[in-house]
């Protein structure tokens, strides 16, 4: 393998870890303030088809980056009002809007499309296009450090950029912040929350709105960074992927970066190359292509170390003595 | 002085859950610069009464004076802006989280938390020196001995400003020297001016530390009183409205044949830790042995052990017969079989299923007795009348054996799991910590009970940490340090003195002063333990 294919696989990798990072970010916020989310899944994928519906009306891709947040957050009230408000169980709610999700938005884009449930391809401002970073072009000539910068770094659509800022912003938020402090302890500890005469529900449905925010990116990057347009279940499992990368990382920022890199770049690989050859012996692509859920149900099976959920996390709160 | 204001005056507060009255027509008025007990047996209202002040519950009629100034305390930021601090029962800490960092909880400056946190360290640094209140701030709470987290609860409050500080049964998790810390503590902030309501169900402690008593009883204010000018068999009778026995009685002891021997009892545990070194003890029938020590010496262990649930090397014969103290046969169906009747130390753990029925619990353990059997199936009617009869011979309240374990009181609770395992006529019954959480009233019952047991001539091995209650029901006493025996002593020529120097692991008096003693002993026991750990 010579150096520009390991760039270029990494290249990808960060492609294609940006929308697993965003949403694994979206999961920690929620889950450091107690509310499990399974639904992941159904919020990215409702931005994904709401921000590729709208641009691909629109023509504007910012207008549908704001759809994709908009039915994203939508979502994540139905989520706050089901387990904050009416404590209801928090696993099956998020089960609940997955399947929500996955029918509405087949269902709305054959409705809006007729195109067999998928929207039209989007093309020059219906997309987030790469943004090619100053002096790239001067300085790819610089041995080894130029092309990395020019390749690697360089050429990404902004959101691969905001999803990268948003690693340290929410180390920032959790731990230097009054807000990250007791959106922490509301995950741990309501009660010591509630005690101090700070509103446990408000900071929850924060926690969730900012799911949602953050999921409703994640989606607009894939319908129309990724990809150009929507089709049918395209998250394929990457609310899943982030979660298990959340339980990976043990609900921290800068290791969230490390799994859903390392997620990312299974993802890579796979789609690099098809048929691996190692002496003799053939890997098919399958086998490629099914690793980053193995990786997944080997994290969750919990073989990957003793990871401690927040110790409030999918319990309503209800104020007792 | 009778001009001043109260600290907090409570005017005629009442609230309801649905039927139930909590509190009825309560009205209070606790001068500043003093202590002022509320006493009550458990589900008398206390508690209520304290979340009402809290801003917890909204009451249903009533007013606050704070400072002789009506208040209004919809939530708990308002309590905490009139100057009121709250010490739970079960702390409302977090865990993971450093001493600083739940002390500004709720009570940051700004945005940021830097110059809150930078600004709490001074505080509490001087708070620390104001009233022995010391505690690492960055220690993690986790990490924290049970004493130290509620001094990080004391320190909540106060950093917060409180000028009165309510208690709710501050010493129930605490070791002896730990609450007496506690009352130091308590005392010192009194002596600046602070006001404080203590919360208890031990009388000693009231009689102890307040200026003024207030007593509830069914959700009803009985007495407000001077201290000095009462008792305890007063307030006893005030708590549960009859006059009630704080000594038991008992006939001396008439020990019969051996039916416990234990010979050189070990266990190490998963951490590598000994927790037994050596244990051996006879157990009489016809007699009570006291297991005093302070919680963590190996007490848990060897009720486990005995109870079968837990491995040893060692040996111990009941009524002559080797039993097995690992492998299949060592369990607490066999133990029972045995003749071992068991009463845990944890009876929310191990003693009860809190979410099942009183009926179910009433016969666990026993279950597979052919008398609650039919066919392949329970005999579940058989089982219910038997355990309507327990109830009513063990005087649980409500009798109703539908009803799920956790609605009872501990009291009640209590007294499921004992008409369990006594109604089983065991030849031995272990209990431990028999009236931990459970209200005055039963404690009278629970304490005949055992006399009663042991007046049949059965043998009991009673494990405390209760001092008063090893001294009331042991007819011999055995003291517990670092999985050792410290010695054997005759009940009636012992004195607490004697036992406590036992519990630090010093067997010969010291003279002079002890603490120097002490502080050795369990330092070489941490040392130990360290060593072994590592």
């Amino acid at each position: 393998m010579d150096f520009l294919t390991l760039l270029q696989v990494l290249d990808s990798t960060v492609r294609l870890a940006t929308p697993l990072l965003l949403a694994c970010l979206a999961g920690l916020f929620s889950e450091r303030a107690g509310i499990f989310d399974i639904g992941l899944e159904g919020k990215m994928l409702m931005a994904a088809f709401f921000s590729a519906a709208v641009a691909s009306l629109t023509g504007s891709v910012w207008l549908g980056l704001l759809a994709g947040i908009a039915g994203s957050m939508v979502l994540s009230g139905i989520h706050g009002l089901a387990s904050i408000t009416f404590r209801g169980n928090q696993l099956i709610s998020g089960v609940a809007i997955n399947f929500l999700a996955a029918g509405l938005t087949v269902l709305i884009a054959q409705d809006w499309f007729s195109q067999g449930g998928r929207t039209p391809s989007l093309m020059g401002g219906g997309r987030f296009n790469a943004i090619t970073l100053p002096f790239a072009d001067t300085l790819s000539g610089v041995p080894i450090l130029g092309p990395i910068y020019a390749e690697l770094i360089s050429g990404h659509s902004i959101l691969v950029y905001v999803a990268f800022a948003c690693v340290p912003l929410t180390w920032w938020i959790l731990f230097r912040t009054r807000f990250g402090l007791r959106l922490r302890a509301v995950g741990e500890a309501p009660e010591a929350v509630d005690t101090a005469g700070v509103s446990v529900v408000g900071l929850r449905y924060a926690a969730v709105a900012i799911c949602g925010l953050l999921c409703g990116i994640a989606g607009a990057y894939l319908a129309t960074g990724l990809q150009a347009g929507f089709v049918k279940d395209m998250t394929a499992g990457r609310g899943y992927i982030a979660l298990a990368a959340l339980i990976f990382a043990k609900w921290r920022p800068w290791h969230a970066l490390s799994a859903c890199l390392l997620f990312g770049l299974l993802q890579a690989v796979a789609l690099r190359y098809q048929n691996i050859d190692l002496g003799g012996v053939i890997i098919p692509v399958q086998v490629m292509d099914a690793l980053p859920y193995i990786l997944t149900v080997v994290i969750l099976a919990g073989f990957v170390g003793k990871a401690i959920p927040p110790r409030a996390g999918g319990e309503p709160y209800v104020k007792e003595r | 002085m009778t001009d001043q204001a109260p600290a907090i005056e409570l005017r005629g507060i009442s609230k309801a859950f649905g039927p139930v009255q909590a509190n009825k027509d309560i009205s209070i008025r606790v001068m500043p610069g003093t202590i002022h007990g509320i006493i009550g047996e458990n589900g008398a209202g206390k508690s209520t009464l304290m979340s009402i002040l809290y801003g917890f519950y909204k009451a249903d009629a009533g007013e606050v004076f704070i400072a002789g100034k009506k208040t209004e305390i919809p939530d708990s930021q308002a309590a905490i802006n009139a100057g009121i601090g709250m010490v739970f029962q079960h702390f409302k800490l977090v865990q993971n989280f450093t001493v600083l960092e739940n002390v500004i909880l709720g009570a940051e400056e700004g945005r940021l938390l830097r110059p809150s946190l930078s600004k709490a360290r001074g505080a509490l640094k001087k708070l620390a020196e104001e009233y022995e209140l010391s505690v690492d701030p960055d220690a993690l709470v986790q990490d924290l001995s049970v004493g130290h987290q509620q001094r990080v609860e004391i320190l909540k409050a106060l950093y917060r400003q409180a000028d009165i500080l309510i208690l709710d049964e501050p010493t129930g998790v605490l070791t002896p020297a730990e609450a007496d810390h506690l009352f130091r503590i308590l005392d010192n902030l009194r002596a600046e001016g602070k006001t404080i309501i203590l919360i208890t169900h031990k009388l000693r402690e009231i009689m102890e530390i307040t200026d003024t008593v207030s007593v509830m009883r069914r959700g009803e204010m009985t007495a407000t009183v001077k201290t000095a000018e009462t008792s305890p068999e007063a307030l006893a009778e005030l708590m549960v409205g009859r006059k009630v026995l704080l000594r038991v009685d008992k006939a001396p002891a008439r020990p019969g044949a051996k039916l416990l021997e234990i010979e050189n009892l070990r266990l190490t545990d998963e951490t590598g830790v000994q927790r037994l070194r050596g244990i051996s003890l006879d157990l009489r029938a016809g007699e009570v042995l006291g297991i005093a020590g302070v919680a963590g010496n190996g007490q848990s262990e060897l009720l486990e052990v005995l109870g079968g649930y837990g491995t040893a090397t060692g040996i111990v014969r009941v009524n002559g017969v080797e039993i097995p103290l690992s492998g299949t046969g060592c369990t607490g169906q066999a133990r029972r079989a045995a003749g071992i009747g068991h009463v845990p130390e944890d009876r929310h753990h191990d003693g009860l299923i809190l979410p099942y029925t009183a009926w179910e619990n009433a016969c666990f353990g026993y279950h597979r007795d052919p008398a609650f059997q039919k066919g392949i199936l329970m005999n579940n009617a058989a089982i219910r009348e038997d355990a309507k009869g327990k109830m009513e011979r063990f005087d649980v309240r409500p009798p109703n054996p539908n009803l799920a374990a956790r609605n009872f009181s501990g009291g009640n609770q209590q007294k499921i799991v004992l008409a369990r395992e006594i109604e089983h006529n065991p030849d031995i019954l272990l209990i431990g910590q028999p009236t931990r959480g459970v209200d005055i009233g039963a404690i009278e019952f629970i304490h005949q009970q055992i006399i009663r047991l042991r007046n049949q001539g059965k043998a009991i091995l009673l494990v405390s940490v209760e001092l008063d209650e090893i001294f009331s029901l042991s007819d011999r006493i055995a003291v517990m340090f670092d999985g050792q025996i410290m010695g054997f002593r005759d009940a009636a020529q012992t004195d607490q003195r004697e036992l406590g120097l036992m519990m630090a692991g010093i067997t010969q008096d010291p003279g002079g002063d002890p603490l120097a003693a002490i502080d050795a002993t369990l330092a070489a026991k941490e040392a130990r333990e360290a060593a072994q750990h590592g």
